[in-house]
């Protein structure tokens, strides 16, 4: 072995904190790296990315089949803004159920394989329905839930005749265009008897058979988009043919949800791992050569040229990182596989992993780092006259922060032990800026991660109030006990209605008698408060299309919107919007707007807009009124309770009170999206990975800070320093640069959050709130400052200990 | 009263260094240790001070077994009992000369005034009080050490063990050091000395032992040529009983 090999060997072998300090600092940072880096590129539009890949629909439009021919609704292929089109699959709405359940109605289309040039069908389980009598339940969709496998058989209740069918397989469409799908034979089949029954019975409903038609459009990026390709398509057909229409948009906010406002936060976050890591990295491999220059003067003295020292410290560091960046490669891919699995499930998207380059990239790109950090502090080393080499790590540099131990020796009730540690950091500066920084990073994080959560928390907490809903059913579906129906309605600010199926366009059935349900409500003991929702479809100028206004009333009304600026509503005749519905008609607060109703008569109603709102429900283009403004009644109740009220019998309670008045108390769901509480998940693990790489920043300085002053440690423990006084010393030589770091990092975080919100705001187009805004209460700041300490502490406690235990002897003995 | 029984100190490989090897010291004694480089004066000194353990045998110092004090109550022990000197000073480079003396009693807490109101005593009666704020590195080799015995009496220690301290010293400094230590000694202060260095052994000791590969071969009085008299171990022979 060349004397340059045994030189490296030894380093690495011999050098053993140092070493493992890389090994797991790069380990670390590379992990923390690739989960930053999957975490922005996974977050950043799975469903825009699921349905490109599954050539998801953008329109699916309901088509009266006595209207249209076939070969009409072929010719809607040529139609302007359409890129390609899918169907006409034959459509019938179905009521299923079984001995131990019933289903609501649901949409049944006839397609002859799950492939399709538009909204291609994702088998997940089981097989296609290829023959009669079989069918194919959607995943994702309205009814999914753990009741129903395959080889479940299913009556079907309103086909005459009572035809079984059995579930052979589950199927997700990305664009959730039907709840089940069967061959389109057996669904024309079902649509004949249907309607041959009907027209015996004369029943309105006559004319239940349609047809579906999917279509992908040049051009549906806006709702203005998709409502121009959907008049292009109906102008090509007779008049009426044209029923319905779901856009895509409905379902990406449906799917996505508040999921979008994360995005600003990942890529930040995603960010500040891959600096912290690079940081820490040059940080570590520059103290390791650092302190061994007195080891490189020897090696000069003993004929090494500059350039051999510098090639045998760039290997020393570069073989250490580069096991780190493997070991850090697997646990970031493992950490990210969850994400991955997740987004499928939810999204539909197929990703297998995370792109191969973003591992080539963050390993290339750390090893760089080590590299050229130990190239620099080598060629350092290397330049020094070979006697000033020598004459290093006897004594930390002569003089320097001599002050700083006069100051602190002056301190009085310090012990001596503490006040020789403060001073400690000032014999070093660099290493001490070093140090700092490392601590700044990881309180950045930290501080980061909490503003972060407190936002997000916040943006939701208001729609969370809601303890109890109260609706009125119109067929409530006997479900099993184990699964109970999914509310029809939400609390406002949840997400927004679901994509709902042709036919249920109108809405829920209002409640019969809203000032009984009402006074019913404020008799139940346990009630604090409640609000009454209703819905309905308004056209303003300036805004294109149909806005949906939501009619309020109740005492807790203002409870559930944060304002932004103006003030709550007082009365009928005022709104209060969301930024992008400003933005859209060009007003302002205090400004007079026309709403036009939807109702036959297309009434003008003349509004105030008094406030402005956080409300990301519909893209910001809801209207908030009192509901007497549009002759609303209400179709919901969200009920508040007091504290301590048992929500379970308090529902049940009001069920029973409300029964004669035809509605029903359910507890609300409060489970946050899934998605969520992933990236809460993973912000969390990505925090503690910068703070354990910041805390390995501390202790690695700490080793090469008790190793450099290991004889000193000695003659004060021969002039009697007991253990415990020498942690206490080697404690208080963190004390500052914690302090330091940690106000540091505290600013930075803040900085971060203020900056990402910012970018976040402009980004999609909302004012947030100030409570949304400021995080961070001065509490929360302390205690994220003393955080930094906490790091440092942490960091220093093992080298500590080392020290302590050091023999003496053999302190002594090194000079 | 300072007991070595039967100790042996043997480090992973080699012969050992102390090879079972019994030594008692009265207090008011001031011994010198002699013997070539590698014979295990250092080891044994390191023995009494508690910095070191045997592998077997006791060491009792007025009563304490040493041997069995942990790291925590050694480093109390010392300070309480032991005033260290080594050849290279050790004195702490960014500590001033004052704070370097005042360390010891800061270390066990005696209260400030105390504190410095001794360590000016013991700087001006080593002729190094025009320094005390000066930092060691600009000391002379004789002020550095005069500082370091004045630190090291900094507690009132019963026991005072010298490593070699004239060893990195010139002629004219080491005298200065010899005559210090000797008047010590005259005020009835206990010695341990590890030296190569004849004339301090004949100066200042008033017992000899002599050690070779970790073995006693003499015990007694130095003569000028080096010769130790009164082979055996004839304790008696200390002055200071
Ligand atoms: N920490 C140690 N590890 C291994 N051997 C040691 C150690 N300390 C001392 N020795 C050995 O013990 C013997 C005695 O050492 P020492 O007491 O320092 O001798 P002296 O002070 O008389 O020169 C020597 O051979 C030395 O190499
Ligand atoms: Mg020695």
């Amino acid at each position: 072995m060349s004397a340059l090999g045994r030189v490296v060997r030894s380093g690495v072998a011999r050098r053993r904190v140092p070493t493992i300090v890389t090994v797991l600092v790069v380990m670390v940072a590379v992990t923390s790296a690739v989960l930053g880096a999957s975490l922005a590129v996974a977050s950043r539009g799975p469903f825009e990315r699921a349905f490109q890949q599954h050539h998801g629909a953008h329109l699916a439009a309901r088509i009266d089949a006595a209207k249209a021919t076939p070969a009409q609704l072929a010719g809607t292929a040529t139609a302007a803004g359409v890129a390609a089109v899918a169907g006409p699959f034959p459509l019938a709405t179905v009521s299923a159920g079984s001995g131990r359940f019933r289903m609501p109605p649901m949409e049944v289309a006839g397609r002859g394989t799950p492939g399709s040039a538009v909204d291609e069908l994702t088998l997940t389980r089981g097989r296609w329905a290829t023959g009669p009598g079989e069918i194919v339940l959607a995943v994702n969709g309205r009814f999914d839930g753990p009741l129903l496998t395959t080889g479940e058989e299913l009556t079907l209740d309103d086909v005459p005749g009572n035809p079984v069918v059995t579930v052979v397989g589950f199927a997700r469409s990305i664009t959730r265009t039907a709840d089940a799908w069967a061959q389109p034979g057996q669904v024309t089949a079902w649509q004949t008897a249907q309607s041959a029954s009907q027209n015996q019975n004369q029943s309105e409903t006559a004319g239940r058979a349609g047809y579906q038609m999917l279509y992908r459009l040049t051009a549906a990026g806006t709702q203005a988009q998709v409502e121009a390709g959907t008049e292009a398509i109906a102008a090509g057909l007779p008049a009426g043919a044209l029923t319905g229409a779901t856009s895509w948009l409905a379902v990406r906010r449906d799917v996505v949800g508040d999921t979008v406002l994360l995005i600003p936060f990942l890529i930040a976050f995603g960010l500040l791992g891959v600096v912290m890591a690079v940081l820490i990295v040059g940080n570590v491999i520059a103290g390791a050569v650092a302190s061994a220059t007195r080891r490189i003067g020897i090696l000069k003295a003993l004929g090494f040229t500059p350039g051999q020292v510098v090639r045998a410290y760039v290997m020393q560091a570069l073989i250490p990182a580069a096991a780190g960046a493997v070991l850090g490669l697997g646990t970031g891919y493992l950490s990210t596989l969850p994400v991955i699995t997740k987004t499928n499930d939810l999204y539909g998207t197929t990703d297998r992993g995370t792109a191969p380059w973003v591992g080539v990239l963050v390993v290339a790109g750390i090893l760089a780092v080590v590299a050229l950090t130990a190239w620099a502090a080598a060629a350092r080393a290397g330049r020094l006259r070979t006697v000033d080499a020598l004459a290093v790590g006897r004594t930390p540099r002569a003089g320097r922060g001599r002050w700083a131990s006069r100051l602190a020796g002056r301190i009085p009730l310090l012990s001596r032990p503490v006040s020789l540690g403060l001073a400690y950091p000032f014999t070093r500066p660099m290493r001490s800026a070093g140090m700092i920084a490392a601590i700044a990073f990881g309180a950045a994080s930290v501080t980061f991660a909490v503003g972060l959560a407190t936002s997000l928390s916040r943006i939701d907490e208001v729609e969370d109030i809601a303890a109890v809903q109260v609706t009125a059913p119109a067929e409530r579906p006997v479900t099993a006990p184990a699964e109970r129906p999914e509310p029809g309605a939400e609390p406002p600010g949840a997400d927004p209605p679901r994509a709902e199926p042709p036919g249920a366009q109108d809405g829920p059935p209002a409640i019969s008698d809203p000032a009984k349900v009402a006074a019913a409500i404020n008799a139940q003991p346990g009630t604090s408060g409640y609000l009454g929702t209703a819905r309905t479809e308004v056209t303003t100028p300036g805004a294109t299309g149909q806005l949906t206004a939501m009619g309020l009333t109740g005492p807790d009304a203002s409870r559930y919107y944060r304002m932004v600026s103006g003030r709550w509503l007082r009365g009928p005749g005022e709104i209060v919007v969301a930024t992008p519905f400003l933005t859209a008609t060009g007003k302002k607060v205090g400004d007079q707007v026309t709403l036009t109703s939807k109702g036959s008569e297309g009434r003008d109603i003349p509004v105030r807009i008094v406030g402005e709102a956080f409300n990301i429900d519909e893209d910001g283009m809801q209207i908030l009124t009192d509901q007497a403004t549009l002759g609303l009644t209400p179709e919901a109740y969200y009920i508040t309770v007091k504290d301590g009220t048992d929500i379970d019998e308090y529902a049940a309670a009001l069920s029973t009170a409300l029964e004669p008045l035809g509605a029903v108390a359910d507890q609300v769901d409060h489970d946050p999206p899934e998605m969520l509480v992933l990236i809460d998940a993973l912000a969390a693990l990505l925090t503690v990975l910068l703070v354990v790489v910041a805390g390995l920043g501390v202790l690695n300085t700490v080793v090469l800070e008790t190793r450099d002053r290991v004889h000193d440690l000695g003659v004060h423990k021969a002039l009697g320093m007991t253990p415990r006084q020498t942690i206490a010393m080697v404690i208080s030589s963190v004390v500052l640069t914690g302090l330091a770091g940690g106000v540091a990092g505290v600013a930075v975080g803040v900085l971060v959050q203020r900056t990402v919100l910012g970018a976040m705001g402009r980004g999609t187009g909302f004012t947030l709130p100030a409570s949304v805004v400021d995080a961070y209460g001065p509490g929360v700041v302390l205690l994220l400052a003393v955080g930094g300490l906490v790091i440092a502490v942490t960091g220093a406690l093992l080298p500590a200990g080392w020290a302590a235990r050091t023999r003496t002897v053999t302190a002594l003995r090194t000079e | 009263m300072i007991e070595l029984r039967d100790v042996t100190r043997r480090y992973d490989e080699g012969p050992p260094a102390l090879d079972d090897i019994s030594v008692s010291i009265a207090p008011g004694e001031a011994v010198a240790i002699l013997g070539p480089s590698g014979s295990g004066k250092s080891t044994l000194l390191n023995l009494v001070a508690g910095l070191d353990h045997p592998t077997t045998g006791t060491v009792t110092v007025d009563g304490v077994r040493v041997d069995r004090l942990g790291e925590a109550a050694s480093a109390r022990y010392r300070r309480a009992r032991i005033g260290l000197i080594f050849q290279f000073f050790n004195l702490l480079d960014d500590l001033t000369v004052a704070d370097n003396v005042l360390l010891p009693a800061q270390l066990a807490g005696t209260g400030r005034a105390d504190a410095e109101r001794r360590a000016a005593d013991l700087l001006a009666r080593l002729g190094v009080s025009r320094h005390a704020d000066a930092y060691p590195g600009r000391l002379s080799g004789g002020e550095r050490q005069r500082v370091a015995v004045a630190r090291a009496l900094m507690n009132n220690p019963a026991l005072l063990l010298a490593d070699e301290p004239t060893g990195a010293l010139d002629t004219a400094s080491g005298e200065e050091v010899r005559k210090l230590l000797t008047e010590l000694h005259a005020d009835g202060q206990t010695i341990i000395l590890v030296t190569h260095d004849l004339t301090l052994a004949t100066a200042c000791a008033t017992r000899t032992i002599r050690l070779l590969d970790g073995r006693v071969t003499a015990d007694g009085r130095v003569t000028a040529d080096g010769r130790v008299t009164a082979d055996g171990r004839d304790y008696a022979a200390g002055s200071g009983r």
